[in-house]
């Protein structure tokens, strides 16, 4: 058996071109939030809810919410210690206000990113862009909570939260 | 070729035929020399015969019995009555609506719905899939993962830990189901 290699590279070579080029266009469009690209992040931030991207909060808001973790909004949602600041280390280094996620900083708009709120529907631009929203929407029996993102954006689990 | 069924084949250990069936014997060469797809095709169907014989004893042995074995060890040192697991109790800790956890989820059923085949929903509305391992037959394969959660949803539900008897009835339930 003699593969050649070079098709191989050719191919690999392609696919992470390509694989680039369509994480630019995506980010370019304004309102694209990276989906959780860390394993374990997605796995145990994604088991009771969807894991919230990282942009969409600063880094101060990340540090709380994984410093509490017994405590979280009602629940327990403790983990290892390694586990525990593996995660952080993700949420941060990947945070609205890290280094290089400019397309986020529309929702960082009146954000003290110093000493932000704990949750992404707290923030002032979250609460404006969902003003509209009716009573009755709310109430839907599959929405169950404001936090619920994806029972009207059908596509956050891939980064997208436009018009439903 | 009805005679496979007559009772007196049964005695025979190999059928005449199969002995001369060429496709039984991969790695002889066809034409005098050996040649190399023959010998990888053999080397491959070696490689499957014993990757197969281990996934089959990890099976026999698989973590699901594995943690139950642990569970009724824990259960034995802590009570002398102990004998065995119950899926009915399982049953019975599932379904039930105990008043010393948190006031919106009084039972497993709270997040588990009331089909342990059927899909949950948890409180922020995510879905949770079924816990019966007829249709979910990864669940309870990573014991770390049964742990952490039997911790969380025991206190969030009974306000205290489970008991390995209690966990272990409930693994014996789900695992009927
Ligand atoms: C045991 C279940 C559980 C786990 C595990 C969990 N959460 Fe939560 N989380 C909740 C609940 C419940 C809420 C409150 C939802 C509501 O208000 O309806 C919440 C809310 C949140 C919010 C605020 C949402 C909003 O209103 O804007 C954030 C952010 C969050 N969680 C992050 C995380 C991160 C990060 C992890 C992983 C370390 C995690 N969660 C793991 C249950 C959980
Ligand atoms: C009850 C349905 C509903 C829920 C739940 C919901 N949203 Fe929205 N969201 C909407 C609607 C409708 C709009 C469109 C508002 C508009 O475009 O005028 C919107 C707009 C947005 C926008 C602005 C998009 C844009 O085009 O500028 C963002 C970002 C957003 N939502 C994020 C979230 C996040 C994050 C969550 C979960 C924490 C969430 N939403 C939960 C209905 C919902
Ligand atoms: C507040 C919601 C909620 C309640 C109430 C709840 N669970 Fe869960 N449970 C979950 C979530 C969320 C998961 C993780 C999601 C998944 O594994 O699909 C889970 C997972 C589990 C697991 C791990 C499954 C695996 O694949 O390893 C076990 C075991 C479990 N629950 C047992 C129970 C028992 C026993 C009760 C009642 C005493 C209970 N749960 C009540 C939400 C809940």
């Amino acid at each position: 058996m003699n593969i050649s290699i070079r098709p191989v590279a050719t191919a690999l070579f392609v696919i992470f071109f390509s694989s680039a080029l369509l994480e630019r266009a995506q980010a370019g469009s304004g309102n694209y939030y990276p989906p959780v690209a860390d394993k374990l992040t997605q796995d145990e931030c994604g088991s009771c809810h969807m894991a919230y991207p990282a942009a969409l909060l600063p880094g101060s808001s990340w540090r709380k919410i994984m410093s509490g973790l017994e405590q979280h909004f009602g629940d327990d949602a403790s983990l290892d210690p390694a586990s525990t600041s593996h995660i952080t280390r993700y949420l941060v280094d990947n945070a609205a206000d890290a280094a290089g996620t400019r397309h986020t900083r529309k929702m960082m708009r009146g954000v003290d990113t110093t000493n932000a709120p704990m949750r992404i529907t707290e923030l002032p631009k979250w609460i404006s862009e969902h003003r509209e929203i009716s009573p009755r929407e709310w109430r839907r029996k599959d929405v169950a909570s404001k936090a619920n993102c994806t029972a009207c954006h059908i596509d956050a689990s891939k980064g997208y939260f436009e018009d439903d | 070729m009805n005679s496979v069924f007559r009772s007196d084949s049964v005695a025979l250990p190999h059928h005449p035929a199969t002995l001369n069936d060429a496709s039984i014997q991969p790695w002889q060469p066809k034409n005098g020399t050996p040649d190399k797809d023959s010998l990888v095709k053999a080397l491959s169907r070696i490689f499957i015969v014993i990757s197969g014989a281990i996934i089959a004893s990890a099976v026999q042995a698989g973590p699901r019995e594995e943690l139950l074995d642990r569970y009724a060890r824990e259960a034995k040192a802590s009570e002398a009555a102990f004998s065995a697991f119950s899926s009915r109790s399982g049953e019975a800790l599932h379904i039930a609506r105990h008043a010393t956890g948190k006031p919106d989820t009084p039972s497993c059923t709270a997040c588990h719905g009331d089909d342990p085949r059927r899909p949950g929903q948890t409180k922020t509305g995510k879905s949770i899939d079924p816990m019966a391992v007829s249709v979910s037959q990864s669940r309870y394969t990573d014991a770390a993962k049964v742990e952490k959660w039997f911790r969380r949803n025991c206190t969030e539900v009974l306000g205290r830990a489970c008991t390995p008897r209690e966990k272990g009835d409930w693994l014996t339930y789900m695992i009927s189901q």
